[in-house]
């Protein structure tokens, strides 16, 4: 018994060592500077004086408030549409009309969304919905009779409601593909002809029956969505208000001032904004437990007939809209990247140019080449790791304790910010410095955590009766993970490692903090162009940066079909 | 009550037909049986009565229950009940939700609908079941509380797929027998799907024997 | 070395081409540099600088570029530019070196730099130098008592960083849309008055912002040379009286009435051109020509200054104090000062921006050259742009950040 311990130790150890230190005491320089402690700046002494800083930023109330509002309701949403786009491929009385023609081309629909970088897609939505936009250009001057445009608050306005739109936005192809992949290990289906047999309406018997089923397979990309949505930057910095921003921006604001004193108060931010994430984990886990009740009382009514009808119809309105937004966005800024000059109210651009694209052939290879390497090891090695911690798991006694889990996911679940800088001086000491090779390191605290998450729930539902046939063949433990569990999570695995090669791609703070800016990927570029607000640069490297994980995910979905495929012949 | 099947067959997308067009009455509290080799459509015939199709089907000929006809009518609107191979308890759910879920919304009150499950679970010998996960009942008492959860919810039609075949031969007598009872004695016409001779000896009602349709188009 | 140059730089005027046939003026550099020099050349030589510099604008990135390539010949020194979204991400990067005791190979090799960065590391003793003197070109800085090349933000510069480039504040506009320009801040008010929702201003956080309100505070405050001192509790609550009161008065007439900012100049330039608003902000006197060549800003687009003058500074590369490539970086910073590099610097179809020289330094030849270089209709003239203003000590333009948000930020 004690034996069997072993391997689940070692496991634990050696993720402690690679994942969880660096994020504690990077975590751990930031505290000791938050409370006045950062010998770098000859600053050797406790002392709260950073906090009261902190407090005394005028307008921080309002920050706050627009940092909760935004990210709990753009996960709200994105949830809910999420939750409903996957009642509605299952759905098979016919709805959407010509839409429903679109059901098995959802996956390929979301893919460009789900791979753009989220910078690309704020980009492109603010400018498709800023009163000089593309909307309003096409409306005008015919309609509006705008020949300038009007100054109105469609975005960056002070509710941050286009912030929450571009969360939404992008959140939402995440979280339905999360949902499909975790849906295919309830028996939807059947689960469903029955309740509806029962005289149960479609949404009705989805809510009651396959989202209390569905919620705890998904609970975790939730959160990480939740998390995001609290301390996105480049998100907030494109479509959030800026007077005050959003406590993210807050903290990035202090982090980046020319006073080097104020990376004091700035760790208090950080480390606030890391104590905001844990509040507002609890307070949705609550919440969602109350709901939970809720249906179950509802349940025990027998209602069948829906009083969300008005709900459907906004869903039903929403989720083609959000998608054509998101996709729209892409179109404009690749319409963008091949523009000389666009003025308004023009609908198209008045002057074309491939200047931008010709100019950057000699310029990216080198960017490509460092964006491609670290996401490719890093999502090589997190896929690896994902399978060995599992695979020890099952051969070495059931559940390892769900805390463990948690930790796994702890560099996803505090602000980036707050701890990179700690990270990097430790790094430093360790005379780990702007290596190709400590980039890879810090992206895969960040792309571990994903494909874990994605993979987790797929692996622990694999039938075991396939397991116990092929063991009862006598087939070696490791014939069985190479030749059953790897073959059958074939579709998962890649689904993983596409989200591990995403995430890797746009990683920018870790690969500009810990490659000390010497290991230039595509997104280190592209958001130092971007602070140059030129959209037509941005359009290029924006495509750019969404192209390998495009490529990665339709590898992903295509490959077990064309497997499939070779084995029907 | 009845349930009447006239020239009812389904055609797929391709303008296949599955199988040979179905003509059937069943009286109330009657058991039919419609049987045939694997694979021939018995659970596309039933699916197609209970309205479970997806888009890929299309239905011909007509389905009339109680006079009223349903043949292209909403599942939740036709009140045809369905039991399939597993008994499919919802995993999330005691056992006593599971029967809360199927008790019509209309019947009682909170106290009212709690006697009413537990007379259920008595009639399915399993009394002090009321809290107990689906997980951890045996097959047997899983089919037994499917079977009341669609009780419970008044079907005026019971469609039953195959539902004895995982269980052994013993058990699959019983159950048998407590299904048979439980519709006559709710006179409710049942259509079962089933490829044991038994089955139909037991049920000693009308019979039918699929035939694989044509391959042509109509 | 400059007998070669009067050769053939009249006839090569602001080319590629001269740059990269040096082949034997690197040997006449080897000929007339004194010894110390000499061994930072034969010290730099096969090193790559890594020259942290904001990287925003594609016009620098390719200046940049070039100069790396010009040194590769010259001094066989590449260039590496590490392109910042913010310049203190360099600052924090060599804060973290030092935090680590890394005290020798840092990975900052140069940076541009001015400002409340450079305060913030000559205060924590971040910089190699003085060094400014080392370098051969410096005889073409004038460096005499507050030249502009000697003090940054009113710090002295003390020889920590070398001037490279000149800049200047301006508004922009699009002469199509706006006739008649606001040359003062009190016309500026009545201008957004008429022109409602159409003025605003970078976010104060961003340097730009706070550019515009030291512009306004120095119209504005009764005694100008008190912002030449450090700030203190009293002569800034009178030195900047008038300018919330002109601020309050104008804020209700501001794009989206003053509750939101552009984030940067860059964002509040695309709105000029998006026709959002009519009157943007650069510190940067070819901003409206450099930006109708890259098709950024309409054609029509130009820059004016306030009849009293603009604040001016100078942007300087610094060497931190733990540089890896120390001797080849200051290779490149005194290629910088190179007279034919600041007259291409200045070619508005390069990059436009003023050089830093002193012109009275020039030989005939080198004068020649700046005056022979192709003009733009969107260029002002160096009368036009009228008198430099001072800038500020750093401590006005913290405690107006302050104040402002206390202010205005809800």
């Amino acid at each position: 018994m004690l034996t069997s311990h072993w391997p689940k130790l070692l496991m634990l150890i050696a993720l402690g060592m690679s994942i969880l230190l660096p994020v504690v005491v990077g975590l751990g320089e930031a505290l000791r500077a938050a409370f006045g402690i950062l010998p770098a700046l000859g600053r050797h002494s406790f002392s709260v004086d950073a906090w009261q800083q902190l407090w005394q930023l005028p307008g921080l109330i309002s920050s706050l408030r627009l940092t909760l509002f935004s990210g709990f309701a753009a996960t709200i949403m994105a949830l809910a549409l999420a939750i409903f786009g996957s009642s509605w491929v299952y759905n098979i009385s016919p709805k959407l009309f010509f839409l429903d023609k679109l059901k098995p081309l959802m996956q390929f629909i979301m893919v460009p969304v789900l791979a753009a970088p989220h910078a690309a897609i704020a980009i492109g939505l603010a400018f498709l919905i800023a009163p000089s936009g593309w909307l309003a250009r096409w409306l005008s001057p015919w309609l509006t009779n705008w020949t300038l445009p009007p100054d109105w608050a469609t975005v960056q306005d002070l509710w941050g409601l286009s912030l929450t739109l571009g969360l939404v936005i992008k959140e939402l192809p995440f979280l339905w593909l999360v949902c499909l992949v975790a849906l295919k290990q309830i028996n939807v289906s059947k689960q469903m002809s029955l309740a509806q047999s029962m005289g149960y309406s479609h949404s009705l018997a989805w809510r009651k029956i396959i989202i209390p089923q569905l919620y705890p397979l998904i609970r975790l990309p939730v959160m990480v969505v939740l998390v995001y949505a609290l301390s996105t930057v480049d998100m907030a910095q494109i479509l959030g208000p800026n007077n005050p921003p959003t406590l993210a921006l807050v903290a990035l604001r202090l982090y980046t001032d020319a006073n080097v004193q104020m990376l004091l108060p700035a760790s208090a931010a950080a480390i606030s904004l890391a104590m905001l994430m844990v509040m507002s984990i609890l307070l949705w886990e609550m919440s969602v437990r109350g709901l939970m009740l809720v249906n179950k009382v509802s349940i025990r009514s027998g209602e069948r007939a829906s009083k969300w009808t008005l709900l459907g119809t906004i869903l039903t309105t929403a989720l083609p809209i959000s998608f054509l937004l998101g996709l729209l966005s892409l179109l404009v800024l690749a319409i963008w990247s091949i523009t000389w000059r666009w003025s308004f109210p023009e609908a198209w651009p008045t002057s074309w140019s491939f200047d931008y694209w010709l100019q950057l052939l000699t310029e990216w290879p080198l960017a490509l080449k460092h964006s491609l390497i670290t996401a490719l090891m890093s999502s090589g090695l997190a896929l690896m790791l994902t399978v060995i911690w599992l695979e020890v798991q099952d051969r070495f006694g059931g559940h390892v304790y769900r805390a463990t889990l948690w930790l796994i996911y702890l560099p996803l679940l505090v602000p980036q910010i707050a701890f990179l800088y700690g990270l990097k001086v430790s790094f430093l000491r360790l005379g780990l410095s702007g290596g190709i090779g400590t980039v890879i390191w810090a992206h895969l605290l960040f792309v571990f955590p994903y494909v874990m998450l994605s993979l987790v729930d797929s692996w622990r539902a694999l039938d075991q009766r396939y397991l116990s046939v092929a063991a009862s063949l006598g087939s070696s433990s490791w014939t069985c993970l190479w030749r059953i569990k790897l073959r059958l999570l074939l579709r998962p695995l890649l689904i993983a490692w596409a989200i591990g090669m995403a995430v890797s791609i746009s990683q920018y703070l870790p690969t500009l903090l810990i490659g000390a800016g010497r290991v230039e990927s595509l997104t280190t570029e592209a958001v130092s162009l971007a602070s140059g607000a030129d959209r037509r640069l941005v359009g290029v490297y924006g495509l750019l940066q969404a192209l390998v994980p495009l490529l990665a995910y339709s590898f992903a979905l295509l490959l077990p079909r064309w497997f499939a495929l070779k084995h029907m012949k | 009550m009845s349930l009447e099947l006239s020239k009812f067959s389904v055609i797929s997308h391709q303008g296949h037909t599955i199988f040979t067009p179905v003509d059937l009455v069943i009286a109330k509290g009657e058991v039919a049986c419609v049987m045939g080799p694997s694979g021939v459509g018995k659970s596309t015939l039933l699916n197609a009565i209970g309205g479970h199709l997806g888009s890929d089907f299309r239905v011909a000929g007509k389905l009339v229950l109680n006079a009223q006809e349903v043949t292209h009518m909403r599942v939740a609107e036709r009140h045809i009940g369905i039991l399939f191979q597993d008994p499919l308890l919802f995993p999330h759910l005691t056992v006593g939700d599971n029967l809360a879920f199927g008790l019509k919304a209309k019947v009682g009150d909170a106290k009212q609908r709690r006697i009413l499950v537990e007379q259920a679970l008595d009639q399915a010998q399993l009394t002090d079941f009321y809290h107990r996960h689906p997980q951890t009942l045996s097959g047997g008492q899983q089919s037994r509380v499917a079977l009341m959860r669609a009780l419970l919810a008044q079907p005026q039609a019971l469609l039953l797929d195959e539902p004895f075949s995982k269980l052994d031969l013993d058990l699959r007598h019983t159950m048998r027998e407590f299904l048979f009872d439980q519709a006559r004695l709710r006179l409710i016409p049942v259509l079962l799907a089933t490829h044991e001779p038994a089955d139909a000896h037991a049920a000693n009602g009308p019979l039918v024997i699929l035939k694989p349709g044509s391959s042509h188009a109509l | 070395m400059m007998t070669f140059l009067n050769n053939s730089w009249a006839t090569q005027l602001s080319s590629i081409v001269l740059m990269t046939s040096l082949g034997f003026l690197s040997q006449m550099t080897h000929a007339t540099s004194t010894p110390q020099w000499q061994q930072t050349i034969d010290q730099g030589a096969g090193d790559t600088v890594y020259w942290h510099a904001w990287g925003g604008d594609v016009r620098t990135n390719d200046f940049i570029t070039w100069v790396g390539e010009q040194t590769e010949i010259l001094y066989d020194v590449k260039v590496k530019q590490v392109k910042l979204s913010s310049t203190s991400e360099a600052v924090t990067q060599v804060l973290a070196e030092k935090a680590a005791g890394q005290n020798t190979n840092g990975t900052v090799d140069m940076i541009w730099i001015n400002g409340a960065n450079f305060l913030a590391m000559k205060e924590q003793e971040l910089l190699h130098g003085p060094f400014v003197t080392d370098l051969p070109n410096s005889k073409y800085l004038n460096l005499g008592p507050n030249a502009p090349a000697t003090v940054d933000f009113t710090e002295a510069v003390a020889g920590l960083e070398v001037p490279w480039r000149l800049a200047r504040f301006v508004f922009i506009v699009d002469s199509k849309r706006v006739a008649q320009v606001p040359l003062s801040m009190a016309q500026m008010l009545t201008w957004a008055k008429a022109n409602p929702g159409r003025l605003t201003h970078p976010v104060v956080s961003n340097f730009m912002g706070t550019t515009f309100l030291k512009q306004a505070l120095i119209e504005l405050t009764p005694d100008v040379s008190l912002l030449q001192q450090p700030a203190t509790e009293q002569s800034f609550i009178a030195a900047t009286a008038p300018l919330w009161r002109w601020y309050d008065e104008i804020k209700p007439y501001l794009w989206r009435a003053g509750k939101n900012f552009p984030e940067n100049e860059s964002i509040q330039q695309q709105m000029l051109s998006d026709g959002a608003i009519d009157i943007a902000m650069a510190f940067d006197p070819a901003a409206a020509a450099a930006g109708i060549a890259s098709g950024l800003l309409p054609k029509s687009a130009r820059v004016f200054v306030p009849s009293q003058g603009s604040l001016g500074n100078v942007s300087f590369v610094a060497i931190p104090y733990n540089a890896s490539h120390r001797a080849a970086a200051k290779l490149v910073a005194n290629f910088l000062l190179q007279p034919e590099t600041q007259a291409r610097m200045q070619n508005i179809n390069v990059l436009g921006s003023f050089s830093v020289l002193d012109p009275t330094q020039f030989n005939e030849t080198q004068a020649q050259v700046f005056a022979d270089l192709p003009t733009s209709e969107a260029l002002p003239t160096l009368t036009e742009l009228g008198p430099t203003l001072l800038e500020p000590h750093a401590s006005w333009g913290e405690k107006l950040k302050q104040q402002w948000s206390q202010r205005y930020s809800q």
